[in-house]
C-alpha cells in the first residue's frame, strides 16, 4: 500500500450495537487503530467471532468478518488460517465464548500454535444473556443465575493460556488506549497463537468488576506493566517493587522506604515461563495485576512446521491418475 | 472330493459364483486374509462384493465369540451384487469362529476348521459344552480338519521365524490353500506381502513361506480341486478396474473434486468408526490437493471446514451418527451462511454408541431434518462401494455451484465392502472450477444467481469485496444483519427454493431393474442395492412383475420420483432402519408405501426382499 492507512480505513458503516458506554467501544477503536499502524490491506485481514456482545466485532471493523457459532470461534479460524495462510486472522470472543463453551478450541488453537491472534474480551458476564456469572466471575458473583452468590472459582485466562502451552500471551484493559494498540501490534508481531486477555467493563451488568486497576486514576497503583528485561516497578512515583522467589514461584512486594526498588526488583523476562506464572497468579489484594505482554517466547507455527513436513502442492491429472490406478489393476478387452 | 450340489432351496449364489467365509480370532489376520483374496479373485477377472464383519473390540481375549473377525466374499460371474445369502466354503480358525459362523454355511459346503485350535481349552472359551466337531449336526456339511498352525509351523519354524512369527503366519497358510483351491496365481501376493513387510526380512520369509506351504499342501492334498471351475468371469463392460473399497473410492472422489476443482480440499475431521478411514486414506495423499486437519472434536471438525470454505478452500467433514449429531449447530451455520461444505456419514447402527462396526441407515432424517430451523441440505446416497467415488464429485460440484452444505449418506457395509471399479478417464471429469466474485460493483455476498440462486462468493484477500457472513440472518437486498419479518421469510423461501433446483441439474430418476410400471415397486437407498437388486432379477426371472429404484439423491428427491412411484400399484421400501425413507415417501407424495425393516446390524439378505415382494404380490392377486 502506498498510501498511509487510517482508522477509518477499518471501519465499516454499520451502527454499532453495543450499550452506550461499553468497554468495546474503546477495544473497537484500538483495533481500527492498530490495523491502520500495521497497514495490512483491509481485504487480507479476517475477524472471527462466536457468539456475545464481543462476537459482534467483526460488523464494525471493515475486512472479512465471519460471525459464527458460540464458542467455535478459534476453530473456524483454524479453518481458514488452513485455506489461507497468508491471511491476518484475528479472533474475538468473550470469556463465555472462548472460556466456556469454546474452552476446548481454545485450548487446542493455543497448543497447536496456529497463526491466530485471539482477543479475550473479559467482562467477568454474560451481557448478552442478561447478566448470569461466567466462568471468570468473582466468587460471590451475585446474578440472575446465583442469586445467592456465586461459589465456583473463577479461571485465570493467563494461566489457561500458559497451561496449553501458548507461546504469547498478554493482558490489557478497555481504559487503557495507549497501552491496548501496543499490546495489540505485540500480538500481531507473534507468529503462531497469541492470546490477549482484555479486561473490559460491563457498564450494565458488572460495572466496575476490574476495579480501580482498570480506572485511569488508579491503574499505576493497583496494576504492573511488566516489560521484558526491565525491573518490575509501579506505582506513580515508581515507588513500589515486585520481586520473585524462584523457589516457592510467589511474588512480594517491595517499597522505596525499605531501598531502592528499581534495584532490588526482579529483572521481567519476559521469556520466562515461569516468571509468567507467578504473575499471572497475582489477582489483587496485597499485589498488583500484571499487564503488558507477560510470556513470549516463540516457537515455530502449526502451517510451517507442516508445511516443512509436508509441502502443499495443487494434484494434477498426472498426479491423479497415478492415483487412481495404484493398488492393482487389471483390464478387461472389449 | 467332491462338493455336492447345492441341495438347500434359497441358493442365491448360483453356479456362477461361490461365496468363501474366512473366520477367526481378531488377531488371526482374517481381514488381510480377506482383501487379499478379494484382489486375487479380481485380478482373475471375477466380479465380486466383500463384507468384512469384525468387532469393535481392537484385540478381544483370544478365542471368545465376541472377539471373532471374519470376511465374507462372493466372486464370479456374470454379475455379482452382495456378498452372498449363504456360504459354500467357511474356513474356521478356532471353535469360536465355527459358533459364530456355522449358520451362515448352506446344506452340504464345504467347512475347513484349523484342528490345532480345536482344543478343550477353547471349546470352553467359546461356550461349547464338549468338542463341536463330533456334533452330528456336522453331518450336513463336508469337514475338512487340517491342524493349519501345525503345518504352518512346519513350513517357517525350519526358515529360522519365532514361535510368533509362525503363529502369526497362519492366515497366509490358510491363502495359500484357497488359492490352490481357486486356481489363483501367488505373485501379486508375494509382492504384496515383500512391500508391506519391507522393514522385517523375517517377516516377509515367513509369510511368504507360509503362502506356499498352504498351496503345496492343496496341491499334494488335491484339496477342492473340483472348485476352480465353478466360479464364472465377469460380464462387465471394457475398461480397466481395481478393487475398491467405499471408503478408498471417496478418498479418490474427493482427490478428484481437488484436481477438477483446482481448489484447496480441507478434509477436518475426528476419527470415529466406522468413518476414520477416510481421513487415513485422504492423509496419505500428502498434501496433494487435500489437507487433512485432525480436529480436537467433532465440532471443531465441521467448524474448521465451514472456515476453510469461508477462506476459499472445500472444506469437508465425515464422521459417523453420533460425530453428525454434535456437528448439527455448525451445519446449520453453513445453510445460513450458504458456504459449500460436504459432511460424510458413514451411518452405523445407534442410538448412541449402539453398534459402532455394524452398518445401518438410520440417520436420513437426522440428515433431512436434524438441525434446527429451517435447514435445508443436499443428501446424497452412494448405493455401491463404487459409486462412492462419482458421488464425492457430485457433491462438490453442487456444494460449490449451489454453496450450500452436502451430505453424503454412506454407512459402515459400504464403506468397507469392496467390489471391481472401472477406473475414469481423468479427462472425462467435470470442470469444477467455483466462480469466485472479484468484481466490487454493486457486490454485496446474498446477490444470488439468477438460475441455481447460489449467493455471490468472494474470498479474504479479494480487494475491495470485504464483507461480513454469519449466522445472523442476511437481508437478502444487503447482505447486513436484518430482522426484518417479511425478509426472514423470503431468506427461508430462498434457502428451500436453492436446494430444490439442484434436482433440475440432476438425472431424473428412472428403475435400476424392471419395467417403468408394474404391480410392484420396490425402492431402495444405499447400501441395500446388491439385496434389492439381486432380488427383483431372481423375481423377474421367476415371472414377477417387479421393478427396483434406487434413490441416490435423497435431497432433493430426484424428478420424476412422484409419477415413477404412482406407475406402480404397489411399493416395498426395504430399509436398514425403522422406516424411514419410506415415512418421506408416504409424507411427501401420500402414496400407501410398505416398509420392510431390519435393524440388526446386518446387509438384507436377498432371500428376504425376495420373500416380503412374493408376499405382497401374492395378497394382491
Amino acid at each position: 500500500m502506498n498510501q498511509q492507512l487510517t482508522a477509518k480505513n477499518f471501519t465499516t458503516d454499520q451502527e454499532v450495537r453495543w450499550c452506550p458506554g461499553c468497554g468495546d467501544y474503546a477495544i473497537v477503536n484500538a483495533m481500527r487503530k492498530t490495523l491502520a499502524q500495521i497497514g495490512t490491506d483491509p481485504s487480507d485481514v479476517a475477524f472471527v467471532s462466536g457468539i456475545g456482545c464481543a462476537a459482534r466485532f467483526p460488523y464494525y471493523i471493515d475486512s472479512y468478518g465471519f460471525h459464527t457459532v458460540h464458542g467455535r470461534a478459534p476453530a473456524v479460524a483454524s479453518g481458514l488460517k488452513l485455506a489461507n495462510p497468508e491471511l491476518d486472522v484475528w479472533v474475538v470472543g468473550g470469556d463465555g465464548d472462548f472460556l466456556s463453551i469454546g474452552g476446548n478450541h481454545l485450548f487446542h488453537a493455543l497448543r497447536r500454535n496456529i497463526d491466530l491472534n485471539l482477543l479475550l474480551l473479559n467482562n467477568a458476564i454474560y451481557g448478552l444473556t442478561k447478566g448470569q456469572y461466567s466462568p471468570t466471575s468473582p466468587p460471590g458473583t451475585r446474578s440472575p443465575s446465583t442469586p445467592a452468590g456465586s461459589v465456583d472459582r473463577p479461571a485465570n485466562a493467563v494461566l489457561f493460556a500458559l497451561g496449553a502451552g501458548a507461546r504469547f500471551i498478554a493482558r490489557s484493559a478497555d481504559t487503557l488506549p495507549n497501552h491496548l494498540p501496543e499490546v495489540l501490534t505485540r500480538a500481531h508481531a507473534h507468529k503462531g497463537a497469541s492470546l490477549v486477555e482484555i479486561l473490559q467493563n460491563c457498564i450494565v451488568y458488572n460495572d466496575g468488576v476490574w476495579g480501580g486497576m482498570a480506572d485511569k486514576t488508579t491503574t499505576q497503583e493497583l496494576s504492573i506493566r511488566v516489560t521484558h528485561g526491565e525491573p518490575m516497578v509501579y506505582g506513580k512515583e515508581n515507588d513500589k517493587g515486585l520481586v520473585i522467589d524462584f523457589e516457592t514461584g510467589t511474588v512480594s512486594l517491595i517499597v522505596e522506604s525499605d531501598g531502592p526498588v528499581a534495584e532490588r526488583a526482579t529483572v521481567y523476562d519476559e521469556t520466562s515461563w515461569v516468571m509468567a506464572n507467578a504473575v499471572a497468579r497475582m489477582e489483587g489484594q496485597d499485589v498488583p495485576t500484571a499487564i503488558g505482554v507477560i510470556y513470549c517466547d516463540p516457537a515455530e507455527d502449526y502451517i510451517t512446521s507442516l508445511r516443512e513436513k509436508i509441502p502443499f502442492h495443487q494434484m494434477n491429472k498426472s498426479d491423479l491418475k497415478d492415483l487412481l490406478y495404484a493398488g492393482g489393476t487389471w483390464t478387461k478387452g472389449a | 472330493m467332491n462338493i455336492q450340489a447345492p441341495q438347500a432351496a434359497p441358493d442365491h449364489t448360483q453356479t456362477g459364483r461361490m461365496v468363501v467365509r474366512f473366520a477367526g480370532d481378531s488377531g488371526d489376520g482374517v481381514q488381510i486374509l480377506g482383501s487379499e483374496f478379494a484382489k486375487s479373485s479380481a485380478l482373475n477377472g471375477h466380479d465380486l462384493i466383500t463384507f468384512p464383519d469384525f468387532p469393535a473390540e481392537i484385540r478381544a481375549p483370544v478365542g471368545t465369540t465376541f472377539g471373532v473377525s471374519a470376511y465374507q466374499i462372493q466372486f464370479g460371474g456374470p454379475l455379482v451384487l452382495t456378498h452372498g445369502d449363504e456360504v459354500d466354503v467357511l474356513i474356521a480358525f478356532n471353535p469360536a469362529a465355527l459358533k459364530t459362523n456355522l449358520h451362515s454355511l448352506r446344506i452340504g459346503g464345504l467347512l475347513i476348521i484349523d484342528e490345532g485350535a480345536f482344543t478343550k481349552r477353547n471349546f470352553k472359551k467359546a461356550g461349547y459344552e464338549g468338542d463341536p466337531l463330533e456334533d452330528e449336526a456336522l453331518g450336513k456339511y463336508q469337514l475338512l480338519k487340517i491342524d493349519i498352525t501345525a503345518r504352518t509351523h512346519e513350513a517357517v519354524d525350519a526358515m529360522g521365524a519365532s514361535k510368533k512369527q509362525g503363529d502369526r503366519a497362519k492366515n497366509f497358510w490358510a491363502l495359500g490353500l484357497v488359492f490352490w483351491m481357486f486356481g489363483r496365481d501367488r505373485k501379486e501376493t508375494l509382492d504384496w506381502i515383500k512391500s508391506k513387510f519391507a522393514k522385517a526380512e523375517e517377516v516377509v520369509a515367513a509369510n511368504s513361506g507360509a503362502l506356499n506351504a498352504g498351496h503345496a499342501y492343496g496341491e499334494t492334498m488335491e484339496i477342492g480341486a473340483d472348485l476352480a471351475a465353478r466360479p464364472q468371469q465377469a460380464d462387465m463392460p471394457a475398461g480397466t478396474y481395481r478393487a475398491i473399497t467405499g471408503l478408498d473410492a471417496m478418498s479418490l472422489g474427493l482427490a478428484a473434486a481437488a484436481t477438477c476443482s483446482g481448489m484447496k480440499i480441507a478434509y477436518c475431521s475426528y476419527p470415529i468408526t466406522p468413518a476414520t478411514g477416510l481421513l487415513h486414506g485422504l492423509a496419505k495423499f500428502q498434501a496433494k490437493g487435500v489437507i487433512t486437519f485432525q480436529a480436537e472434536d467433532e465440532i471443531a471438525a465441521v467448524a474448521a471446514a465451514i472456515g476453510a470454505s469461508f477462506g476459499g478452500a472445500l472444506g469437508t467433514t465425515g464422521s459417523s451418527g453420533p460425530g453428525i449429531a454434535l456437528k448439527a449447530e455448525a451445519m446449520g451455520l453453513a445453510v445460513a451462511a450458504e458456504l459449500p461444505l460436504i459432511v460424510v456419514n458413514v451411518q452405523r447402527a445407534g442410538p448412541s454408541t449402539g453398534l459402532p462396526t455394524k452398518a445401518e441407515q438410520s440417520d436420513l432424517l437426522m440428515a433431512m431434518y436434524g438441525r434446527h430451523g429451517e435447514a435445508p441440505c443436499a443428501i446424497l446416497a452412494p448405493a455401491t462401494p463404487a459409486e462412492c467415488f462419482q458421488v464425492m464429485i457430485d457433491a462438490a460440484e453442487i456444494a460449490l455451484k449451489y454453496m450450500t452444505p452436502v451430505i453424503v449418506l454412506a454407512d459402515g457395509y459400504i464403506a468397507n465392502a469392496a467390489e471391481p471399479w472401472k477406473i475414469p478417464d481423468v479427462d472425462s471429469l467435470p470442470d469444477l472450477s467455483p466462480n469466485f466474485r472479484t468484481d466490487p460493483e454493486g457486490f454485496h455476498p446474498f446477490q444470488r444467481d439468477e438460475k441455481t440462486l447460489a449467493r455471490a462468493w468472494a474470498i479474504p484477500g479479494t480487494p475491495g469485496l470485504q464483507h461480513r457472513i454469519g449466522g445472523i440472518e442476511r437481508g437478502a437486498n444487503d447482505g447486513h444483519i436484518s430482522y426484518e419479518p417479511e425478509n426472514h421469510q423470503d431468506m427461508t423461501n430462498f434457502r428451500a427454493e436453492k436446494i430444490a433446483r439442484i434436482a433440475d441439474d440432476r438425472p431424473a430418476i428412472t428403475p435400476d431393474r424392471g419395467n417403468t410400471s408394474g404391480k410392484l415397486g420396490i425402492v431402495g437407498w444405499g447400501s441395500t442395492f446388491g439385496a434389492i437388486n439381486g432380488a427383483v432379477n431372481e423375481l423377474i426371472k421367476a415371472g414377477e412383475d417387479v421393478a427396483h429404484i434406487h434413490v441416490r439423491q435423497m435431497s432433493p428427491l430426484p424428478n420424476g420420483f412422484e409419477d415413477l412411484l404412482r406407475s406402480y400399484d404397489q411399493i416395498l421400501v426395504p430399509e436398514m432402519n425403522m422406516g424411514q425413507l419410506v415415512k418421506l415417501v408416504r409424507a411427501e407424495y401420500l402414496i400407501d408405501a410398505k416398509g420392510l425393516n431390519q435393524v440388526t446390524g446386518k446387509p438384507f439378505k436377498v432371500g428376504k426382499i425376495k420373500d416380503a415382494a412374493l408376499e405382497m404380490l401374492g395378497a394382491a392377486k
